[in-house]
């Protein structure tokens, strides 16, 4: 039984990271925002923040800190939410969102001061670089590890698989991927664009330590985590996009769209009523 | 390292065996002085002349298969934690392959790497256009924040390799020929990035050439001093950042420029030397050789060449009737 605690230190902070996606999703306006698949990683990320990733925020470039790293970099409203927590960075800047020349753009920015570790955005490409990342650890005998966060659809770019079959074949086992699977891409159901059936069989095929976990249950994400292994772990979690509102919970409308006011109010009220 | 390393005789051998193997033989000499170097390759080491180096710095040495997106990624992230990288495969693997992870991780990320691109160019023109390179200058060329070198001879392929080594952005190396490549140094000289180098001075015209095309554009002025037409040879080694002063001189001096690179005619030496000249006024008339926005039938390096007048003779034909006009 993981310390009561820690999971409801968890659980607030992911209720204040959809706080903080809200507010930014609103000062985006008419420029929009990628809204629904931030909120299925919010559990994750508080996990990962809390519990599990080491950092110094006196000191980003410790050399011995955890990496992660955003492959799906749309996401980055729940990213940036986090990063901002632990204090990276002020309340104000969230405001900074999508705002011209700004260094809160709808897609991370190298910043490693601020706790972003690379640009991403371009789908399929964290990953290779998380591969990079460990291996250099390995060889500088350092003992950070390498998180990385990936999403379903973001499973259809070759070169993740390119990416998988090195991790495993370089026995990485200082990496740790975390999939996304909220089963929602920009314009449809995985299943209807192109299927993911069996992720964690073709993770499993490709040699890496798989768990399948429920992506919103903090105890879960906390163990899997956790757990140690000889080879690169890969954690499917299952979430649901949109997760928190019943506007957004699975209504892919809220892959990229614009928040009202009134949205934003009826949004905070269901968050603050503890649903 | 450089003054032992380089001299007349390793200049000859590096010349026999062409700009590839000569890689082989530099990375083989950083191995030894550099601590943080990582060379990866994709499935292509011996291609690369890294036979030696593998067996004898396996630490350094990193073979990811045959999935260069991935090569680039993985380099990017090692470059991130302080590793100097070069990676090495075919040129258009090398390049139009990785288009995407070369402008995030390289332009836009500045993660530095050097990336070596064998066999460019039409030397491979008997296995066909999937392996020969004549789009690699245009194509990473618009990308901001890279640095791209197409060396004249193998020792200039070993200082190329050494500069990039010092280079702030990520460098592409762009080997062009095979074994056995005309030598253009006969001794150690000054090189420095987006520096040309004048081989010869001249009266009447400019010719500006890259890679392998350095000796045909030296043929070239051979041929045009009989007839009296006395032609400024330059290296241009640097695609870029071009040396805008040089081609700046020369557009003052001479009324007219020619262009001589194995690349398309599009995108290339010839465009970024145009790039410049139309923004001169009265800029002197431009005469561009190379390839012909067009994949030909296939065949033999020599066979290509005079295909697309890429020879001394063809070249010079052409230009003394342009200058005579």
């Amino acid at each position: 039984m993981k310390d009561n605690n820690e999971i409801s230190k968890i659980k607030k902070l992911a209720k204040q990271i959809r706080i903080n996606i809200l507010k930014m999703s609103l000062v985006a306006g008419a420029s929009s925002s990628h809204f629904g698949g931030a909120l299925s990683t919010v559990e994750i990320l508080a996990t990962l923040y809390n519990s599990v990733l080491k950092f110094d925020v006196k000191k980003p470039l410790w050399n011995e800190r955890d990496r992660f790293i955003l492959s799906k970099g749309h996401g980055c409203l729940g990213f940036y939410s986090v990063l901002c927590e632990m204090g990276y960075f002020n309340k104000e800047d969230l405001n900074l969102f999508e705002k011209n020349g700004s260094f809160l753009l709808g897609h991370p920015v190298i910043n490693k001061k601020k706790g972003i570790e690379f640009s991403n955005g371009s789908l399929g490409m964290g990953l290779s670089l998380a591969v990079g990342v460990a291996i250099a650890g390995k060889k500088n005998k350092k003992n950070y590890k390498v998180f990385v966060l990936i999403g379903d659809g973001e499973c259809n770019e070759g070169s993740i698989w390119e990416a998988a079959m090195s991790a495993a074949h370089f026995k990485l086992n200082n990496l740790t991927a975390i999939i996304d699977n909220n089963s929602l891409q920009q314009t449809g159901s995985n299943e209807e664009i192109m299927s993911t059936k069996n992720l964690p069989e073709k993770w499993k095929s490709f040699n890496w330590d798989v768990k399948k976990i429920d992506g919103h249950n903090v105890e879960h994400i906390l163990n899997s985590l956790k757990s140690t292994s000889e080879r690169p772990k890969l954690i499917v979690a299952k979430t649901i996009k949109g997760k928190g509102f019943n506007f957004s919970e699975n209504n892919n409308d809220w892959h990229h769209k614009i928040m009202s006011k009134t949205q934003y109010e009826e949004a905070l009220l269901e968050l603050e009523n503890g649903k | 390292m450089e003054n032992k390393f380089i001299n007349q005789s390793s200049l000859k051998i590096w010349s026999r065996l062409g700009m590839r193997a000569t890689f082989g033989m530099v990375a083989l000499e950083l191995g030894n002085t550099s601590k943080n170097l990582m060379v990866l390759t994709g499935d292509v080491s011996t291609s690369a002349g890294l036979d030696r180096f593998k067996k004898k710095f396996p630490d350094k040495y990193l073979d990811v298969g045959i999935a260069e997106q991935n090569m680039i990624g993985i380099g990017a992230g090692l470059a991130s934690e302080g590793f100097d990288v070069f990676t090495t495969t075919f040129a258009p693997f090398q390049t139009t392959r990785c288009c995407e992870q070369i402008k995030v991780n390289l332009g836009y990320m500045k993660q530095k790497i050097c990336m070596v691109g064998l066999a460019s160019g039409l030397v491979l023109g008997t296995l066909g256009y999937t392996h020969c390179c004549i789009e690699d200058l245009g194509i990473l060329r618009s990308i901001p924040n890279l640095t791209i070198i197409s060396p004249a001879d193998s020792g200039e392929t070993v200082k190329s390799v050494l500069a990039s080594l010092k280079n702030k952005n990520s460098v592409y190396i762009r080997l062009t020929g095979g074994a056995n490549n005309d030598q253009i140094y006969k001794e150690d000289y000054d090189f420095e990035i987006g520096k040309s180098i004048t081989l010869q001075e001249g009266r009447d015209i400019a010719i500006f050439a890259t890679g392998t095309m350095v000796k045909v554009a030296l043929d070239c002025s051979n041929i045009l001093k009989k007839k009296d037409i006395l032609a400024e040879v330059i290296n241009m080694h640097t695609i870029k950042p071009i040396d805008v002063e040089k081609i700046n001189k020369c557009a003052n001096k001479f009324k007219m420029i020619a262009s001589i690179e194995e690349h398309n005619i599009v995108g290339g030496l010839g465009s970024a030397i145009a790039e410049r000249l139309s923004i001169i006024k009265n800029s002197p008339e431009q005469v561009f050789f190379g390839i012909n926005d067009t994949y030909s039938d296939g065949g033999e390096y020599n066979f290509l060449k005079e295909k697309f007048n890429l020879t001394a003779d063809a070249i010079a034909k052409k230009i003394i009737t342009k200058f005579n006009n």
